[in-house]
């Protein structure tokens, strides 16, 4: 019993990190078509500035925190004023390749502004204090994790629903001229998805290094593709579909690392994917998307 | 209030307008009509900013709006409900309206406006927190229309409105657009349906493969068998 609950707020952390993750790249792909690589970057960009300021005597947790998460979103929507502005217009393909090079060119900013190495960055290693709450224990990590996403998740709900530019985006989701129509500007309604995929980002940033402890420069790969094969698995593009794919992706990965013995535990990744290509044969659009055939208007 | 002069507008290496010239002035109903593929979105487009003009210049009020973008454009009084409605399929009537009115900055008004056409199109009301996309054809072009009725604007610009509607909804929605110039606005109206534009147009024009084939008053067109047997087509008379 004590296990299996330890385990389920486990589970639970993992998945709202890759929810955060996801929800970051399906806002941007949903608003504007493009899939963001450099999305993991951000996690990079939140860490070295953590590194940074803990190195200059400013690692104050009260401080960090928030100077993390403001540094994340400006890189965010500096991108993409300099990066995919300019190619917005060009075919898909381009504003792929150019998430890539952006990828690369943080990655190497990373690896020549600091060190190709790892380097620990204990600032926020403090959430990794562990609570008993009974005879159960939790880190305050997962706890944070669960419930920041939660409320998060919350405040963009309300945000997609209650304000003009959160019906701009989504309207602009599927039919972004009329939008502009409206007399809503485009560059606000792009500038606004990446500043909220941004701050996802920042957060996952901050739960992703107290998790891990360091920061290197490629660090962002992984995360960013686990965010891309939760947005395949909840439906591409839809919101609610990026936040149950991180869910599942998370939960089935705890999951099978209880459930595989030892000498198979190298095997997680593999099982885990075999699980969701079995999925997706099922569901081809994914656990939310929408059943459509080729030739089908999506307006 | 609308001066277009000389326009011309290129689809890449393709010219779909050639050198067109109209005006619309204040409180006007003015229609533009003529066969598919005419030119007659591409000159909507070309005034609301969608695609650039080539060659000429689109004056509004007075003023110079060919280097303004769309948004600009909308903000200074001119909207266009599109071809095919283009309603927000996945928000609701009322995110639809809301969202109508994104430039506005005056609440109460807005709230006002939206009781005063509410209160004209009661299924509108009906349909309030219903998803665009569960509406009918006509209920959709109702909502296109009062969408951009919301931005206040001074000139609205219709893309055939009665296109794919049934005939008894195609007279609702003339009805409408003729009652709008009650309203004090100005209305510019691409019709492929002539008959019925020249029933409540007060000017129109004719483009025909990017020409302009006619240029008079509503009256004069319509009385006219020979013009309507030329430019609209047969059994019309």
């Amino acid at each position: 019993m004590q296990y299996v609950a330890e385990q389920a707020l486990n589970a639970l952390s993992i998945g709202a990190e890759y929810s955060l993750l996801a929800l970051g790249l399906a806002i941007v792909f949903s608003v504007m078509g493009l899939v963001n690589f450099a999305h993991g970057e951000f996690l990079g960009v939140g860490g070295y500035i953590m590194y940074a300021m803990a190195l200059f005597g400013a690692g104050d947790i009260w401080m960090i925190l928030p100077v993390c998460l403001l540094t994340v979103v400006i890189t965010a929507v500096l991108l993409e004023r300099v990066a995919f502005r300019p190619v917005r217009r060009a075919p898909a393909t381009t504003g792929l390749l150019t998430a890539f090079g952006v990828a690369i060119i943080l990655q190497n900013v990373f690896l020549m502004g600091v060190s190709p190495r790892p380097k620990a960055v204990p600032a926020v290693a403090v959430l990794n204090t562990t609570v008993d709450i009974g005879s159960f224990t939790f880190t305050i990590l997962q706890f944070l994790e669960a419930g920041v996403t939660a409320i998060a998740i919350v405040l963009l709900v309300v945000f997609m629903r209650r304000t003009k530019l959160g019906l701009a985006m989504r309207a602009a989701a599927h039919d972004f001229t009329t939008v502009r129509l409206m007399g809503v500007r485009a560059n606000r309604v792009i500038a606004t998805a990446f500043a909220i995929s941004g701050f996802l980002a920042g957060l996952a940033a901050i739960f992703f290094i107290a998790r891990r402890g360091a920061i290197d420069p490629f660090m962002g790969l992984l995360p960013v593709l686990k965010a891309f094969v939760a947005c395949v698995l909840g439906g591409f593009g839809s919101l609610p579909g990026a936040v149950v794919g991180g869910l599942v992706l998370g939960i089935l990965e705890v999951v099978l690392i209880i459930l595989l013995p030892d000498f198979l535990a190298g095997l997680r990744d593999a099982a885990v994917f075999f699980i969701i290509g079995a999925i997706l044969v099922g569901r081809p659009q994914g656990i939310l998307g929408k059943k459509a055939e080729l030739g089908d208007k999506t307006a | 209030m609308l001066e277009v002069d000389n326009v011309s507008v290129n689809y890449g290496a393709v010219r779909a307008v050639h050198s067109v010239s109209l005006s619309v002035d204040e409180g006007e109903i003015v229609t533009l009509l003529g066969p598919n593929g005419a030119g007659k979105t591409s000159m909507l487009s070309a005034i609301i900013g969608l695609v650039p003009v080539a060659e000429g210049t689109v004056t509004f009020e007075g003023q110079n709006i060919n280097r303004l973008d769309t948004e600009s454009r909308v903000a200074r009084g001119i909207t266009v409900t599109p071809e095919g409605r283009h309603v927000f399929a996945n928000l609701t009537v009322e995110e639809n309206l809301i969202l109508g009115a994104a430039i506005r900055r005056d609440a109460d008004g807005v709230a006002r406006d939206l009781e005063t056409y509410l209160d004209m199109f009661p299924i509108l009301r009906e349909r309030f927190k219903q998803s665009g996309g569960s509406l009918s054809g006509g209920e959709q072009q109702m909502l296109a229309v009062v969408r951009a009725l919301m931005s206040g604007p001074k000139l609205l610009m219709l893309d055939e409105p009665s296109l794919g509607l049934a005939p008894q909804i195609v007279d609702q929605i003339f009805k409408l657009i003729s009652g709008l110039r009650d309203h004090g606005l100005t209305l510019l109206v691409v019709e492929q349906n002539a008959q019925e534009a020249l029933k409540f147009a007060d000017r129109a024009y004719i483009l025909s493969s990017g020409n302009l084939e006619f240029a008079g008053t509503a009256e004069e067109l319509r009385t006219s068998a020979d013009l309507m047997k030329a430019y609209i087509g047969e059994g019309v008379s």
